[in-house]
């Protein structure tokens, strides 16, 4: 493909290869107190628990274009959006662990994550953050930055009326925003085709008069290449842009989930198209990188990673009655 | 209740619930559901368990995320005459469809002159404690409680939980029926004795708007809905072994409040203490607390005691959530200082 920064690429595998590692150590320790029985409030990552194992490139592949000054809000599954944003991930790993060190204190947990540093934050209330970039996107406008404003959400939020207002809106006024529909097929149970009356989020985006994108099966590449177009278009006041990725949920909604609603083949096959090994083949063949970078790569991750985990573990948790702190500025 | 010759199974409350919705739709044509993941799933907390199977994708119907669209539309299948159970998934989310329930499903009875029933139940889950933080653990009693327009019933015991379902969806006024996902025996929760318990197998339905003593004493009276009942009867207990006899009231209905209940146990044990899962300020503590003042002066020989979540959102880490939310312990220090004051 031209055009394509090979350090963009490494960037992107770094980020990548992090989050999935982080993701496996994390589900590891979610189950840890919760076996043999299982007990969704016990062990020492206690909660509910959505991965993102498998949707990688989602994330990456737009962030790689966005600097510490843009803001991205995320959703209930922020692991990999956390991770490329480059939201510290000792406090945030610390803050999963409910500990005093962590990025709220321990007051937010897995789903409620906020590290002005970077601009980053999610919830837990499916397709709230879009309106919340659509007011960093206006806040950037007025203040005549080239600042940019990323929601990421998933497809089954496309259907709340959050994400219909927020997209009118930044398309009425223009402004440097842009959302990323993460199509993993799945809304908990519920299929695309049993929630969406179209079939792919790029046609709505014709409707509200803005750019619309799909990018196919999950393909680091397109993902990049597209995203790339998307932010120079809003950095030049072009308007804003929706990109839908169809993406791959390898796990379940949340961790504990039976998914008695999902063929048991479907996950074997989507873990043969596994992105990140896809983004490896192709950074091997078409750019100048050996097996020894990439494994240099790979060693600084679990590195990095397993440095967060034992800051996590070893930091202290709050005082009970800094439960009472915080409310008010 | 009739209790002759009927037959009684031990039933957790999402079993329970689940036998009320199932009867009532094979009873009325009339009665569907709707919400996210009630068809093959099941429901997150059980309560449709089997039904998409036995009814079909017409009368468990799986929605989108469009919570505003979807319980707008079960107010306006309402007015037409169907009989729509619509289940809001957590009450944190009821943010998001606030006008559908405020200004629509509470007030259009009202403000067409009782011209337009609204026949309708609004199942959602409450409640906090296993660390699903500040917009997943929240128990909203007083947000609905204080719209006029609704019925709003939590009800605690498997037995109450079928009855009141039953009779919340025969019901031609719109309900809210908040269940607590603690109670609902689910398999990946806490498990609790309380969660577990006889139910009578055919179809019946319980009053909407009556609490119950579930414990007698002559002390103190505890009042409490769902998990604050089990609390307060744990409590009791522990008080019994010092020689305290709680009375603990189960509130089952939110809105009406039950005050005769409260205030013929009051007359008994002229002590109150109030526990509640959900905020202090403007609270069911706040609100049986005024009753006491009002109508029940006379009965007080001391302050009433207001236990209930401190005013802030519902931390994540254990350890804060723990101190936030009162339980068992806190209400016998309570009683303690109460009745040897
Ligand atoms: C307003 C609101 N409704 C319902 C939920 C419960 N819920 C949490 S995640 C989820 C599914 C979200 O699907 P999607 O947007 O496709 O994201 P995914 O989970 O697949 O990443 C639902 C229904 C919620 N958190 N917020």
């Amino acid at each position: 493909m031209k055009g394509i920064d090979k350090n963009d690429l490494l960037w992107m595998y770094r980020k990548m290869k992090t989050s999935r590692y982080f993701e496996q150590r994390m589900e590891k320790a979610y189950l840890e107190g919760k076996q043999p029985v299982f007990n969704i409030g016990a062990g020492p990552v206690p909660g509910e628990m959505h991965l993102s194992t498998g949707q990688e490139p989602a994330a990456a592949g737009m962030l790689v274009h966005l600097t510490k000054d843009d803001t991205v809000t995320a959703t209930h599954r922020p692991h990999h959006q956390a991770i490329a944003k480059g939201v510290d991930l000792k406090k945030m790993t610390a803050e999963i662990f409910g500990k005093k060190t962590g990025l709220g204190k321990g007051k937010g947990g897995h789903m409620h994550l906020f590290d002005p540093d970077v601009k980053f934050s999610c919830g837990g209330i499916v397709g709230a953050g879009m309106p919340h970039a659509v007011g960093a996107a206006l806040a950037n406008k007025k203040m005549e930055t080239d600042r940019v404003a990323v929601a990421f959400i998933g497809e089954g939020a496309a259907n709340s009326g959050a994400f219909h207002e927020s997209l009118n809106l930044a398309a009425l006024w223009k402004l440097p925003f842009i959302v990323v529909v993460e199509d993993n097929a799945w809304g908990i149970s519920v299929p695309k085709n049993k929630s969406t009356s179209v079939a792919t989020n790029d046609i709505r985006a014709r409707a509200y008069g803005i750019k619309g994108y799909l990018v196919k099966d999950n393909d680091p590449m397109e993902m990049y290449r597209v995203s790339r177009e998307a932010v120079e278009r809003a950095r030049n006041g072009e308007g804003p842009s929706l990109i839908e990725i169809e993406t791959y949920r390898f796990l379940g909604h949340f961790q504990g989930d039976p998914e008695l609603y999902r063929d048991k083949a479907e996950v074997p096959k989507l873990r043969e198209k596994d992105p990140i090994e896809r983004l490896k083949k192709y950074i091997l063949k078409e750019q100048e990188v050996t097996v020894m970078e990439l494994e240099a790569i790979e060693k600084a991750v679990v590195n990095e990673v397993d440095t967060a985990f034992e800051f996590a573990i070893h930091s202290e948790f709050p005082e009970p009655e800094e439960a009472l702190e915080d409310v008010f500025a | 209740m009739q209790t002759t010759q009927e037959k009684i199974k031990k039933l957790t409350g999402s079993k329970a619930m689940n036998l009320a919705l199932r009867q009532e739709m094979e009873r009325d044509p009339r009665v569907f559901i709707m919400g996210e993941d009630v068809g093959k799933y099941g429901g997150i907390f059980g309560s449709t368990t089997g039904l998409y199977e036995q009814f079909g994708a017409e009368r468990v119907m799986d929605t989108p995320i469009s919570e505003t669209g979807f319980i707008g539309a079960a107010i306006g299948a309402a007015a037409e005459g169907l009989r729509p159970v619509a289940e809001l998934m957590f009450v944190d989310f009821h943010g998001v469809v606030m006008d559908q329930i405020f200004n629509h499903m509470a007030k259009i009875h009202y403000m067409s002159g009782g011209h337009v029933k609204l026949p309708m139940v609004l199942l959602t889950a409450v409640g906090g404690g296993y660390s699903d933080a500040a917009q997943h653990s929240q128990t909203l009693y007083a947000s609905f409680g204080h719209l006029p327009g609704m019925k709003v019933v939590a009800p605690t015991f498997p037995r109450d939980i079928k009855g009141m379902l039953a009779a919340a969806i025969r019901d031609d006024n719109p309900v809210v029926f908040m269940f607590h996902k603690t109670l609902q025996g689910l398999g990946w929760m806490d498990q609790l004795d309380a969660s577990l318990g006889p139910v009578p197998e055919e179809a019946y339905t319980l009053p909407l708007n009556k609490a119950q003593v579930v414990r007698e004493g002559r002390d103190v009276t505890i009042v409490g809905a769902q998990m604050m009942t089990v609390e307060a009867l744990k409590a009791a207990k522990k008080l019994a072994e010092r020689g305290i006899e709680a009375e603990v009231i189960d509130l089952r209905s939110i809105k009406p409040i039950d005050s005769e209940t409260i205030l013929k146990s009051l007359a008994k044990t002229h002590r109150l203490v109030v526990a509640d899962e959900d905020y202090f300020s403007y609270g069911i503590t706040a609100e049986i607390g005024a009753l006491a003042a009002s109508d029940g002066f006379r009965y007080l020989k001391a302050p009433v005691v207001r236990l209930a979540t401190p005013d802030v959102p519902i931390p994540y880490s254990r350890v804060l959530e723990k101190f936030v939310i009162p339980d068992a312990k806190d209400i016998v220090n309570a009683v303690e200082t109460l009745v040897t004051a």
